[in-house]
């Protein structure tokens, strides 16, 4: 099958930036590259669906010299879904924003907690060491010793943005 | 019938928490009635299954073909003896909570429904043929045991010690889901009957015995599992009575009765069990005589017997097998005894601690004496089932120590293991004795608890009708022996021949089990030495350290893989997902080379100059450091790619672009007014050499596969024939638009779905917690926002072309634009609406159509503010997207009512009058529903990115007035103080 060079060469470009674009930080950014990535991806289907012809549209052109009507209904979704996946992006930008007076993606603080855990060999925050415990010679189940404390493991207690007091 | 009793059981379970409701407690007795019934269908076929001639009842169901999986149930004497255990007693634990538990106490619906469901899959267990259903209902047993010891979930030891079970017992569970895979592929057959007719051999079979056995082991809490059976007590006794001593604990007990005749001779299971069994004999019993808790008293002593039983069903010979089946019948009766007296005592005296119980005996005389014949059939004194058991045990093992009766077992082992199946025995009479002791005898120096009662009769009298059981069933060996044989006569006849009964005369088993009672005696009489001993001899390690010390290093191995790989960084992330895109397809590419590809520059000299001016937009954008230029410079990419479609013959493709092109600039615009202008300044340009080479890589990859793709399609497209079948079949001249609402509508319906669910999320960010539904009164609500500006503003009360417009502050309106929205707003929705109509043979159609209507909308916002935007439509977004994805669906399910396809098309010939003649197709409804879907969206996104913006603009900046002239005013009371 013969290849148009010129939208080769345009979906590369868009590749390359959008991906350039999509490792920043910067929200802003990674809406912007996603939409070029998405644009390159709906060049990628005009290449794939041939050269170029007349509107598929029935009794204004004959169907021999139509341009593939489906992969064109395929794109045709994909740019609207790329309006709402913006739409939405850009609200999150905007709530970040809200929040934390940028826009820029932050690393997961969950993350940075097991992370510190494993730095300093301790067990998950779920774990349970407490010894003991089970009814073994300590007599019976004294009512009212209904437990509930969470106890976060032996080391320094660990706040909910991984600061340490 | 089988299935039929294990599924009442099911369906009585699942009814439990509806008459739980009305019953209260009483719900017990009425559940009781299901076991009852299993248990006296079960007793009927005993001339049947058991006895001189014993045959099998089998029921067999076709389950999962491809696995070979068969609901199949078989009834012979060890299924039965077992099913009888658990139903009768099954049947007595229930009527024995009536009475244990409160009328009001908690969640009785669900612990009931719990139990009765248990009784069912372990009647499922013992009645199944097959060897995955036998895994099936295991595995079920390990779940309800799970959720019954979890009874009381508030107490963190409980919550431990039922996750502990479970873990140990599915950990043993797997172990032997492996082993009954290995045996059905040796054997070719999954039918356990089948197994057992023709055992399979070999070192995978090896390899299956010990795989068998761990599941074995730990579910019948043999050492070194044996830690979580104790744990476990911390459920209600009734459960601890039925699950952990006569029921579910036995399942271990009776896989290694059920495969000893087929497999007792494959090495390890003799060597293994043997030295298990008797360890945690010994084991057991030494810990039972150190509790101060009756419960876990006797906990460890069922563990002890647990031990016990299967060195006897394990070992394989005539007589230890017809022995081991009479114990396993006499352990459940004494043991569940036992564990009901142990809950009639904590109810009556308010303690289970034996250093505080004292003088129960002349208070509670039923519940004494149903404990002094359980224990005394514990301890093996005749003339209780016990002690005919154990006789029995010990004249079968003395044949094995002297001859090997068969098993090949060496004299040094057989010895060994007959001395310590003895020195088990005393202890266990030590126990028994303290037990009673423990629980009924007068102490000195200790004070009779205070408000002892004794128990009502139905309280007291499952625990009695069961140690009167072992009573009678030790004058009942002859009667025994005949109905047992069938089991034991799977091996061959022994050196002795096997029976049950009170006396066999005076030999050396008689001695020993008067050696062991009179040891155990010794030791109970001289119980403050044994005590000081056990303190003397106490060890360190316990085997639950073990256990904790693994799942800690399996928590460490995950805490450090978490944290090696989970970095939390989107930029790693897509960094390490782009670096496996180029290195794998990329070096695939490389290797495959691009093919033979005719290349051509263009198709139109024009798209040369868009393609340049696309290429030099996308890298602007990439250099751009102010936000709106690096928008504008990407909405150049966007329009670019309008022409591009145009060019290559996509009208549609170029109308939806220039659409969405627009809308989503406008969009862009209004996030970023409330963002600085400029993108910060992060100390990233040490990385941007890298990310521009991973970016430049990917795009040649792209490209790459754009001339790889190309040049490997040999095959005719699909949509060959669309353009007829649209004209034939979608009565449509746009192609495109009849693949969208008609030839591929199922995907169309999954596109809109995703846009309602973004729209949803888009409102759902800027919204947060106060709902964007509400009454929409935009009159009262324009109304009130004039007066207040009205009063700050003297001009902003006056007329004007936008109802709305006046509600702007006036350096923000502007006359120009109010007038050409109020002419043009009409025509443009009149143009939505007529292209939607017209799409299906134009250019145009739902998705097309929806964004002119939204443009509309949002100059409409633009020109007067979001009073206008609510004038203009005044309702709920979410209601819009919820009417278009109604009727897109309702436009797809009505063909089923009248016999059709789901989504398929028909036409209509409507005579109207006064319109005339009507044609149309009925996918246009699912246009409309596309329509709507997308003016939801866009109403979403103007509602939440425009007007909630607006109001949290509006907010902060009162906030900050607010704050200001608070500020203000302290001021100036201070200058009047000074």
């Amino acid at each position: 099958m013969s290849v148009n060079v010129v939208l080769v060469a345009v979906v590369g470009t868009l590749f390359a930036v959008g991906v350039y674009l999509l490792l920043e930080r910067s929200l802003t950014r990674v809406v912007l590259g996603l939409l070029l990535i998405s644009n390159g991806v709906n060049v990628l289907f005009l290449i794939a669906s041939g050269g170029a012809g007349q509107p598929p549209i029935v009794g204004s052109s004959a169907p021999e010299r139509m341009s593939d009507p489906l992969p064109q209904a395929l794109v045709l979704t994909a740019i609207v879904i790329t309006l709402g996946v913006t739409a939405f992006l850009l609200a999150m930008a905007y709530r970040s924003w809200q929040l934390h007076e940028h826009d820029e993606v932050q690393d997961d603080v969950e993350d940075a907690l097991i992370r510190r855990r494993a730095e300093r060999d301790e067990a998950s925050s779920s774990y349970d060491d407490s010894a003991g415990g089970t009814l073994d010679e300590r007599g019976a189940d004294p009512a009212g010793e209904s437990t509930q404390d969470s106890r976060d493991g032996d080391g320094a207690p660990i706040g909910p943005e991984g600061e340490t007091p | 019938m089988m299935a039929v009793l294990i599924a009442a059981h099911l369906a009585a379970a699942a009814l439990a928490p509806l008459l739980a409701g009305r019953l209260r407690s009483r719900v017990f007795l009425v559940l009781a009635v299901v076991p009852a019934t299993a248990f006296a269908w079960l007793a009927a076929r005993g001339g049947t299954v058991a006895g001189p001639d014993a045959r099998s009842i089998t029921q067999s169901t076709a389950w999962v073909d491809s696995l070979g999986m068969q609901l199949s149930f078989r009834l012979g004497t060890l299924s039965w003896v077992m099913a009888l255990l658990v139903t009768g007693i099954g049947a007595l634990v229930l009527v024995y909570s009536a009475y244990y538990f409160r009328p009001d106490e908690t969640g009785l619906g669900r612990f009931s429904g719990l139990l009765t469901g248990f009784a069912g899959t372990m009647l499922g267990l013992v009645l199944a043929d097959d060897l995955l259903l036998l895994y099936v209902f295991w595995e079920l047993t390990t779940v309800f045991s799970y959720l019954l010891i979890g009874h009381n979930p508030d107490r963190r030891a409980n919550r431990r010690a039922a996750m502990q079970a479970l873990i140990v017992t599915t950990f043993g569970g797997l172990a032997m889901l492996v082993g009954v895979v290995i045996v059905g592929q040796a054997a070719g057959t999954y039918s356990i009957s089948g197994v057992l007719a023709d055992p399979p051999a070999g070192t995978a079979v090896s390899v299956a015995v010990v795989l068998l056995l761990v599941g074995a082991v730990s579910k019948s809490a043999l050492v070194p599992f044996h830690f979580w059976l104790p744990a476990a007590m911390a459920a209600p006794t009734p459960v601890s009575a039925y699950l952990h001593a006569a029921a579910m604990v036995k399942a271990g007990v009776y896989v290694v009765a059920l495969f000893a005749p087929a497999l007792a001779g494959v090495l390890p299971w003799r060597p293994l069990l043997l030295t298990v069994g008797v360890a945690t004999m010994l084991l057991g019993a030494w810990r039972a005589l150190r509790q101060h808790d009756l419960k876990l008293l006797l906990a460890f002593g069922t563990v002890s017997q647990l031990g016990f039983l299967v060195v006897v069903l394990g070992v394989g010979t005539r007589s230890a097998a017809l022995a081991g089946v009479a114990m396993l019948v006499a352990h459940a009766l004494f043991k569940a005894a036992l564990f009901l007296v142990v809950g009639i005592v904590d109810h009556g005296a308010g303690t289970r601690d034996l250093r505080l119980l004292s003088g129960l005996r002349r208070r509670m005389p039923v519940a004494f004496w149903a404990a002094v014949l359980a224990a005394a059939s514990m301890a093996g004194v005749p003339p209780l089932a016990g002690f005919v058991a154990k006789e029995s045990i010990v004249k079968a093992f003395v044949d094995v120590a002297r001859t090997g009766d068969g098993t090949g077992i060496p004299p040094v082992a057989g010895w060994t293991v007959l001395v310590g199946l003895v020195a088990g025995s005393a202890l266990t009479v030590a126990y028994s004795a303290r037990f009673v002791w423990g629980a009924f005898a007068t102490k000195p120096g200790v004070s009779e608890p205070a408000g002892i009662h004794s128990p009502p009769v139905g309280f007291a009298a499952a625990p009695a009708l069961l140690a009167l059981g072992g009573l009678a069933l030790g004058f009942l060996g002859s009667a025994e022996t005949p109905a047992l044989a069938p089991y034991a006569e799977h091996y061959p006849e022994g050196v002795h021949h096997a029976s049950l009964g009170l006396w066999h005369g005076l030999n050396l088993a008689l001695v020993l089990s008067a050696v062991s009672l009179a040891a155990g005696a010794v030791m109970y009489w001289q119980r403050h030495a044994v005590a000081r001993a056990q303190r003397g001899l106490r060890v360190g390690y316990e085997a639950e350290h073990g256990f904790r010390r693994t799942l800690r290093v399996v928590d460490r191995v995950a805490v450090e893989v978490t944290g090696a790989t989970q970095r939390g960084s989107l930029p790693v992330y897509l960094v390490v997902i782009f670096v496996v895109v180029i290195t794998v397809p990329g070096t695939a590419l490389l290797m495959a080379g691009v093919g033979s590809v005719d290349l051509y520059g263009w198709d139109n000299p024009a798209q040369l100059a868009v393609g340049g001016v696309l290429v030099a937009a996308a890298i602007l954008t990439a250099r751009s450091g102010r936000r709106l230029k690096a928008v504008l410079l990407a909405g150049v990419t966007g329009y670019g790619m309008a022409l591009l479609f145009m060019m290559h013959g996509a009208p549609d493709l170029a109308l939806t672009q220039v659409l969405v092109e627009t809308v989503t600039l406008a969009v862009f615009v209004l996030v970023l007014r409330s963002l600085p202008p400029r993108f910060s300044e992060r100390p990233l340009t040490s990385t941007r050499w890298g990310r521009l080479g991973i970016g430049a890589l990917v795009g040649a990859l792209m490209a790459g596969f754009a001339l790889v793709a190309s040049a490997a399609r040999t095959a005719d497209p699909v949509s060959e024939t669309f353009a007829e079948r649209a004209e034939a079949e979608g009565r449509g001249h746009n192609v495109v638009n009849v693949i969208l609402v008609d030839i591929r509508a199922w995907d169309t319906m999954g596109e809109i779905s995703v846009l309602v669910v973004a729209a949803t999320g888009v409102a759902s960010l800027v919204f947060l917690i106060t709902g964007r539904t509400g009454r929409w009164r935009p009159d009262e609500a324009i109304g009130s926002a004039l007066d207040s500006h009205a009063s700050s503003h003297p001009d902003g009360g006056r007329p004007s072309w936008l109802r709305a417009g006046g509600t702007l502050p006036p350096d923000r309106r502007s006359i120009v634009f109010e007038v050409v929205t109020r002419l043009a707003f009409h025509i443009i929705v009149v143009f939505s609406v007529y292209l939607l109509f017209s799409g299906h043979n134009m250019p145009g159609g739902g998705f097309a159509a929806g964004l002119v209507a939204g443009l509309a909308l949002m100059m409409r916002y633009l020109a007067g503010g979001r009073h206008e935007l609510n004038d203009a439509a005044p309702v709920d977004a979410g209601l819009v997207l919820g009417v278009g994805l109604f009727v897109a669906t309702g436009t797809g399910l009505v063909p089923l009512a009248v016999g059709g396809a789901v989504l398929q098309s028909a036409v209509v010939d409507l005579s109207v009058p006064l319109l005339g003649h009507v044609h149309f197709t009925t996918s246009l409804f699912f246009d409309v529903g596309v329509y709507l879907v997308v003016v939801g969206l866009m109403l979403d996104v103007l509602r939440s990115l425009g007007s909630g913006v607006d109001r949290h603009g509006d907010e902060s900046a009162e906030n900050g007035r607010d704050e200001a002239d608070e500020q203000h005013a302290q001021q100036e009371r201070l200058g009047e103080t000074r």
